[in-house]
């Protein structure tokens, strides 16, 4: 299994799970649901954080944050 | 009101209510709280609403304070809430309805605006508002972001708003069998001591299911965002690793250009209007006691608030641009990995760059970051990043140390010494919120967690309305108290006991008659003024404090000049100019020559490096400003946090000054 911040740049897949309870319920409520699909869009100059498009919005999080969310790579 | 962040509720507020807004503070927090009214006549009848803009959520399950404040206020039966509006992204449907359908479980009369309604359509996104409204139950009205279409079917559908009869949370779900219904549940759990995040998931999860349902029944979106593509565009340059940190930098320089230059032309014009309304005062009103008080007391206190307003102004005028625009978030990101091991967040970045014209609005710009903690300690180490009211006194102490042209090395010497100086400030700024990070507990938790909204054109109007709240919270709230201390400051100076004041009080009216004509009774004047200063009350507590000072290298003098730049920095070279019977304060050569030629008891020059070096530091580091303290008291809500700051700073200045003198001396 993969976590969100191994992914590369331009690289989709699809969330499966969370490793953290409490970050778990802040990412569901903005959309970030086991099923979707997201891609990686940016990472920020310094290698942190992140920007993920998902479910039409772009969210930026940081790179332990994006470390919780277990993902599964789309071929 | 209520919404997620970023969908333009701001705008619909300011559409609503116009300049009819109330901004104050939710008891005992620091959450800013905006009313507002609206007017209007419907049916030929007048009506009245009341608003209320609570802050941004994405849920009814809050995850830091001001959502928690949002999540009690729409629960306190004492709000007497009659209907709750709820303000959707409508470029962003999906994660919207979330919060919608709670909301509509609350069984609240309910009002849903489709925000951002031009933009949708722009994006090729169609959305069967009919055909929603009658799945939700309640009226749906689209609007136009840009605050015009739709405003008066809004109203309308305020005022006939229902009770939905859909439910949208798990009838069968044990959790909200076990509260009896939806909103007991949301009491119990999202307010209660020990939340259930299981049951906050598998509640938001069978609402995603639901809303997958209607989505896919009522928003036609294409495959391709339009708004989406040009945003990732401008991005690429933005957040690149090169351009991006030098746009950063424009636009701080802009900034601070702004804050420090461009402010100056109004801040003169304000100065010169209370001068001359100080003038005219006090030669139409009979001379004594009152005359002086208002305009020695009143009036300085009123024109050191209002001269705050161009560099307020201006602040907010950036900020609103860069937050409206979107460019903000952008900021926060490429920022955020610098500003995080001093505890700081990317939003800190524009405050503290601010923080070099003046802590006062840039204490107010704090706002924007919302983590509780980071906005602590950026507000705490703001006044000690040197602002330009240090400069004059910088100013006048090196020019005391070095000649216009001294030369060290390559480097002109006075433009060193003040170089150092702002460097020094930085330097401590930033350990003191690495100090301040580890010392700080919160239980909130830090999310980093944050949507990068698509670029926007800013909308002037909302801009304006923000800079207008702004600077009236600032002459309404700090205002009285830089009023009050300007006024006992005031009295201090001019005022004292004993024989020799009074004696020396005659003299000075005896003198002021003559003064115009004769040049041996003006000089006279000015020796009598000095004498009276150091017999004021002002002039006893000066000599008071002297013990306390001496290791600093002072002498009652600037013991006298240290307590009345307890108003404001820049009083010192005033206070100066009189003590040393210089007269003319505008003039500063004046000042610096007596200064230079200042001797000791023993012959010795009073003003050595060591004592130059000690002020310089100590004028670095003590919070000497009156407007700095009324306005972290306004936005912290609480005087802790003030005196922690106000103890803190004296020590550190005390200390350094201490060190610093007996190093060199």
């Amino acid at each position: 299994m993969l976590s969100l911040d191994e992914l590369k740049k331009g690289q989709k897949a699809i969330i499966k799970s969370f490793s953290n309870d409490l970050l778990s319920t802040r990412l569901i409520e903005m959309g970030c649901l086991p099923g979707e699909t997201v891609v990686l869009s940016k990472k920020a100059p310094l290698g942190c954080p992140y920007a993920i498009q998902v479910a039409g919005y772009e969210l930026s999080l940081r790179k332990d944050e994006a470390s919780t969310i277990e993902v599964e790579l789309v071929a | 009101m209520l919404g997620n962040p970023n969908a333009g509720k701001t705008s619909l507020f300011n559409g609503l209510t116009g300049l009819n807004q109330k901004t104050g503070n939710y008891s005992g927090v620091t959450v800013e709280r905006f009313e507002g009214n609206s007017y209007f006549t419907h049916n030929q009848q007048k009506i009245h609403l009341s608003v209320l803009d609570l802050p941004g959520i994405y849920s009814v399950f809050p995850k830091s304070a001001d959502e928690v404040i949002a999540c009690k206020t729409l629960l306190n039966p004492e709000e007497k809430i009659d209907v709750v509006l709820v303000v959707l992204d409508s470029t962003s449907l999906k994660r919207n309805l979330l919060l919608a359908t709670q909301l509509i479980d609350l069984r609240y009369k309910t009002v849903v605006a489709l925000n951002m309604m031009d933009e949708a359509q722009k994006q090729g996104i169609e959305i069967d508002v009919k055909g929603l409204s009658e799945a939700l139950d309640v009226e749906v009205v689209p609007v136009d972001s840009r605050g015009l279409q739709g405003f008066d079917k809004l109203k309308t559908a305020l005022l006939n708003a229902r009770v939905s009869n859909s439910i949208f949370h798990n009838l069968n779900s044990e959790f909200v069998l076990a509260h009896k219904n939806y909103k007991g549940f949301i009491q119990q759990n999202a307010l209660g001591a020990n939340p259930d995040k299981q049951a906050e998931n598998s509640d938001k999860i069978y609402r995603f299911n639901v809303i997958n349902y209607l989505i896919n029944r009522f928003v036609k979106s294409p495959e391709q965002l339009s708004q989406r593509e040009r945003s990732t565009s401008i991005d690429a340059f933005l957040t690149h690793r090169v351009f991006g940190y030098l746009f950063l930098v424009l636009i701080l320089f802009l900034v601070f250009q702004f804050i420090f230059f461009i402010s100056e032309a109004p801040m003169n014009w304000i100065e010169q209007l209370f001068i001359t309304l100080g003038d005219y005062i006090s030669t139409s009103l009979p001379k004594g006691q009152l005359n002086d008080l208002l305009v020695k007391g009143v009036l300085t206190g009123v024109s050191g608030v209002m001269m705050f307003i161009p560099q307020i102004a201006f602040l907010f005028l950036f900020i609103g641009f860069l937050e409206d625009s979107g460019y903000m978030a952008r900021a926060s990101f490429i920022m955020d990995k610098v500003m995080r091991p001093f505890g700081l967040n990317g939003k800190s970045v524009i405050p503290l760059i601010s923080g070099t014209a003046c802590a006062v609005p840039s204490i107010m710009a704090t706002r924007s970051i919302s983590n509780v903690k980071e906005r602590l300690i950026t507000i705490f180490i703001l006044p000690l990043i040197s602002c330009s009211a240090r400069l004059p006194v910088y100013t006048l102490i090196v020019s005391v140390m070095y000649p216009a042209n001294h030369f060290l090395g390559v480097f002109n010497a006075r433009g060193l010494v003040l170089f150092l100086l702002y460097m020094l400030g930085f330097v401590v700024t930033l350990l003191t919120a690495y100090v301040l990070k580890r010392l700080i507990k919160t239980r909130e938790a830090s999310f980093f967690v944050m949507e990068l909204p698509v670029y926007r054109w800013p909308q002037l109007k909302n801009i304006g309305i923000m800079v207008y709240n702004r600077v009236k919270v600032f002459v309404n709230e700090a205002g009285k108290i830089i009023l009050a201390i300007s006024i006992v400051l005031w009295f201090l100076s001019s005022h004292g006991a004993g024989k020799e004041y009074k004696q020396l009080e005659a003299r000075q009216v005896a003198l002021e008659s003559l003064a115009a004509s004769d040049s041996t009774a003006a000089l006279e004047l000015q020796k009598t003024e000095t004498a009276k200063l150091e017999k004021s009350f002002i002039g006893v507590m000066g000599h008071l404090i002297e013990p306390a000072i001496k290791p600093l290298g002072f002498d009652w003098k600037i013991g006298i000049a240290l307590i009345t730049s307890f108003a404001a920095r820049e009083v010192f070279v005033g206070t100066m100019a009189t003590i040393y019977e210089s007269g003319d304060s505008g003039n500063t050569s004046g000042i610096r020559n007596r200064l230079q030629n200042e001797k000791n008891e023993n012959g010795s020059l009073k003003y050595t490096p060591a004592v130059c070096w000690s002020l310089l530091i100590f004028y670095a580091f003590a919070l000497q400003c009156m407007s700095t303290i009324a306005v972290v008291k306004r936005e912290t809500q609480s005087w802790k946090w003030v005196l922690i700051q106000l103890a803190f700073m004296s020590a550190l200045a005390y200390l350094s000054a201490f060190g610093t003198y007996q190093l060199l001396s």
